[in-house]
């Protein structure tokens, strides 16, 4: 952003902002994460609308109920809610200026994120091992196409938070740094969200039906 | 046009003279652009002032010069198929090739012309509007062009690499699906508009956050100017509408390469869902090209008037009703689609009741030229033409928003009327009032008032001798995308009176482009920043604007700020007082959206051929680039405050 003119490098002392909204370009940046969180969530509405108009048509192939395997559906959740209140210490501790806190409880987030996405990815695999596929029927194809996006937005999530820990090593807290912290806590929680629906809407919708 | 159709020592569409004759002045064109670049040794200047520039005023003549000869690819399309239809059983072009040029015609206009219009009119404005110095994400709005341009560049390739799309530019599955349209032609069509896509979901982030939050002081929400406004809800549609489209393209994508069952017609697939998906995302779509057209509409009015606009509240409210209802009238698209009486009664009502917040708009513009002391300069007679296309346009929108009625009409000749009256005498008649109205702002000279007027007859009279016959010929039974007609029909005559209005509109935008050109050479030069006698901030600047814009950001205490102070002969309250300069924040040029750029352009292409190292290698690069720039900790500078002086003092503010 182009219109500030009294951009610091360093942190205003006294500044009873937390110290991710203390230089306005950082500030604005957030805002306009917080736009793009709200074309994500159509995105994923979208696709929630297609799983839940399609879930019934499982054509030749399994249903929902024949397929989900409580015990790993519900695992992943655990993990998942349980790395969002990991990533939530990240930001706790970057806002007292530890860099150590704050890497410490990324790479927790981040570890706790890949078993996640291992879980899910076995997960996937045994279904198309026991030849339910994409391409078996409508409630598949919509099936693996909302739950791989949520999985891709997870993995993507990884790779970030990787980058900015080698930043926090690099530059320690700074606005620009906090900023980007903040950032990516906000999409962490923001999928984290989506799985509450996916967990509510396909897997313990799915098994009751 | 079918797999079997491309020859077997490569990927060129061969078989058609027609195609030859674009394949050798596509070639022709090329190679002209690179001797006059290397010629002249324009390369550096291109790359370092063009390519990589953040810069929203030139992103904005980017967008502009894009749209423009987008509107000559498209409207070429659109003579080919009126040369066709001009008589019964003609061969000018086979059914394959017909269908190809509908589906490229309809593709082209809204997303490679229409859209960058309205993001070039953004780009242009909306800083100088709300006294801000860039947008508020300078290097995500080169993105965002860079995805639209290579966006355009797949689709544009599909006519002499792989063969285009041919399922009509909405693409209904299941006839868009793999089985019966197999080739890369549908490929094409859905990469390009997704890459486009993901732009233009950048941009409505980019310009509701420079909006919200970047505005001068004092210029409280109710006191931005009204085109400013319209980007508002422009932008509030955009964000929650282009989403559903991304799905919808790409679950058919997904469908086709990867062989799922979202909208096949065995294993459970539900054709009707892509065109429920599809029109979520197209109804706000019309709204998306129409609302900056009405903002333009208010600043010429007042601007022409000399007065106030007449009831800005409601103004701004009817613009956001429009914005919300737009989002509960897509079904109106497919009322045979058997929803039902309680479905389509829901959507009739809803199609009826956005006429009322726009009919509030054209009673306020005409109470606003009531007593006004008007000018009728070029963007005047364009508003002025506006007026009654429009209402007549909208009377046949309420005709076929009847559902019952509908089915008599549904996808006839008097729908292809109704929307072309819209989206021509509605969005288009507005871009070309922006234009002659932000042209001097732009590029610091006046567009030629002769040659403009010329060809606003070609186009009016062109447009209502063209469009008047086909709502007749709907009636009587014309169906859209027919390639010929027997003779013998009563549709003649009618047809070939239409062929005649395309011609005097592709007459008009010639004079048109004529009138740009004698205007570069002998236009008159706009000294002063305000030929018009504007009203609102960009007229206080000199044209073209320094590429800081404001050396002072302006404070605002009134809604037209820049009139009111003329008014008072306070004009040098905006000039810049040497003591207040302060070093001016800028953000560095880059190459990495155009790299981005680039990178997606061959992961689509990868897709279109199924050629999956070549889409992996691009999604990886697109990766890295964006890694890359999350390392980037120094991506901006200060001007000076010598050389803010110094560019002032040249301009004479100083």
């Amino acid at each position: 952003m182009a219109a500030i003119v009294e951009h610091t490098h360093g942190r205003v002392e006294h500044d009873p902002r937390p110290v991710e909204y203390t230089v306005k370009d950082d500030s604005l940046k957030i805002f306009g994460f917080w736009l793009f969180l709200a074309t994500d969530m159509i995105l994923f509405a979208t696709l929630f609308a297609t799983f839940v108009v399609l879930r019934t048509h499982v054509a030749t192939g399994p249903s929902g109920h024949q397929l989900f395997d409580v015990q790993g559906f519900i695992e992943e959740t655990f993990i998942l809610l349980t790395s969002s209140f990991t990533g939530g210490m990240s930001t706790f501790f970057m806002r007292r200026g530890s860099v150590r806190g704050t890497v410490g409880w990324l790479l927790v987030t981040a570890v706790l994120g890949a078993s996640f996405v291992t879980l899910e990815i076995t997960e996937f695999l045994h279904y198309v091992s026991i030849g339910a596929t994409m391409q078996t029927s409508a409630f598949l194809s919509a099936f693996f196409t909302l739950v791989g996006t949520h999985g891709a937005h997870v993995s993507l999530g990884i790779v970030w938070m990787l980058a900015i820990v080698i930043q926090l090593f690099r530059y320690g807290i700074t606005p620009a740094t906090a900023r980007r912290v903040f950032i990516v806590n906000l999409y962490w929680h923001f999928l984290d969200v989506v799985w509450v629906f996916i967990f509510t809407v396909v897997y313990l919708t799915g098994v009751m039906m | 046009m079918p797999i079997s159709h491309l020859s077997h020592w490569g990927l060129l569409v061969t078989g058609d003279p027609l195609l030859y004759g674009a394949d050798a002045s596509i070639i022709l064109a090329s190679v002209g652009i690179v001797f006059v670049l290397t010629y002249f040794k324009k390369w550096k200047w291109l790359w370092r002032e063009w390519l990589t520039t953040v810069d929203h005023k030139r992103i904005g003549i980017m967008y502009l010069i894009a749209a423009v000869l987008m509107l000559f690819r498209a409207g070429t399309d659109a003579l080919m198929m009126r040369t066709q239809l001009a008589l019964p059983n003609q061969h000018f072009l086979g059914p394959e090739h017909y269908d190809q040029i509908f589906t490229t015609h309809g593709t082209i206009m809204i997303f490679f012309m229409a859209m960058p219009f309205i993001f070039a009119l953004m780009n242009i404005a909306v800083p100088l509007q709300i006294g801000a110095r860039d947008v508020a994400f300078p290097y995500l709005n080169a993105i965002s062009f860079w995805l639209f341009f290579f966006g355009a560049m797949l689709l544009n390739l599909s006519f002499v690499i792989g063969g285009s799309p041919d399922a009509g530019w909405t693409s209904y599955a299941p006839l868009a699906g793999l089985h019966f349209d197999p080739g890369p032609g549908e490929n094409f069509y859905l990469l390009s508009l997704q890459i486009t896509g993901i732009g233009s979901i950048a941009t409505g982030i980019n310009f509701l956050a420079t909006i919200f939050k970047m505005r001068a002081p004092g210029m409280t929400l109710m006191k931005m100017p009204l085109f400013t406004w319209s980007i508002v809800a422009t932008n509030i549609l955009i964000i929650f509408a282009f989403p559903a489209l991304a799905v919808a393209l790409a679950l058919l994508l997904i469908d086709r390469i990867a062989g799922a069952h979202f909208f096949t017609i065995h294993a459970g697939g539900l054709p009707m869902m892509y065109i429920n998906m599809f029109w979520i995302w197209g109804h706000p779509e019309v709204y998306i090209v129409l609302l900056p057209a009405f903002g333009v509409f208010s600043e010429v009015v007042a601007t022409f008037s000399r007065k106030t606009i007449f009831g800005y509240k409601a103004m701004v409210s009817s613009m956001l009703v429009i914005s919300v209802v737009s989002y509960f009238v897509w079904a109106h698209h497919f009322f045979t689609m058997g929803g039902g009486v309680s479905v389509n009664s829901f959507f009739a009502v809803a199609s009826m009741l956005i006429g009322i917040p726009t009919g509030v708009k054209v009673f306020n513009w005409m109470f606003t030229m009531y007593r006004g002391r008007i000018r009728m300069k070029m963007p005047m007679l364009w508003t002025i033409a506006f007026i009654p296309c429009f209402v007549l346009g909208g009377a046949s929108g309420m005709m076929l928003a009847v559902a019952p009625v509908d089915y008599q009409f549904h996808n006839s000749y008097f729908l292809v009327a109704h929307f072309h009256e819209m989206l021509i005498g509605g969005v288009v008649f507005g871009m070309f009032a922006a234009l002659y109205y932000w042209w001097p702002k732009v590029f610091g000279f006046i567009l030629d008032e002769k040659w403009g007027r010329w060809a606003f007859w070609f186009w009016n009279i062109g447009f209502y001798v063209c469009f008047e016959p086909q709502y007749a010929l709907g009636l009587m039974g014309m169906q859209r995308r027919m390639y010929t007609y027997p003779s013998g029909m009563g549709w003649t005559a009618l047809n070939f009176i239409s062929t005649i209005g395309a011609f005097l509109m592709g007459i008009g935008f010639l004079v048109m482009a004529g009138g740009i050109v004698y205007s570069i050479f002998k236009g008159e030069r706009d000294l002063t920043g305000d030929p018009w006698d504007g009203r609102t901030l960009e007229w206080s600047l000199p044209s073209p604007a320094p590429h800081y814009n404001f050396a002072v950001i302006p404070t605002i205490t009134d809604r037209d700020q820049w009139w009111t102070l003329k008014e008072q002969g306070k004009q040098d309250t905006l000039r810049p007082r040497p003591e207040d300069i302060q070093p001016i924040h800028m953000p560095k040029n880059s190459a990495k959206p155009f790299l981005i750029g680039v990178a997606f352009f061959a992961a689509g292409f990868g897709f279109v051929f199924n050629w999956y190292v070549l889409a992996a290698a691009g999604l990886f690069c697109i990766v890295i680039l964006l890694l890359v720039r999350s390392f980037e900790y120094h991506s901006d500078y200060h001007i000076p405050v010598d050389e803010v002086v110094h560019t002032e003092t040249a301009l004479g503010r100083l």
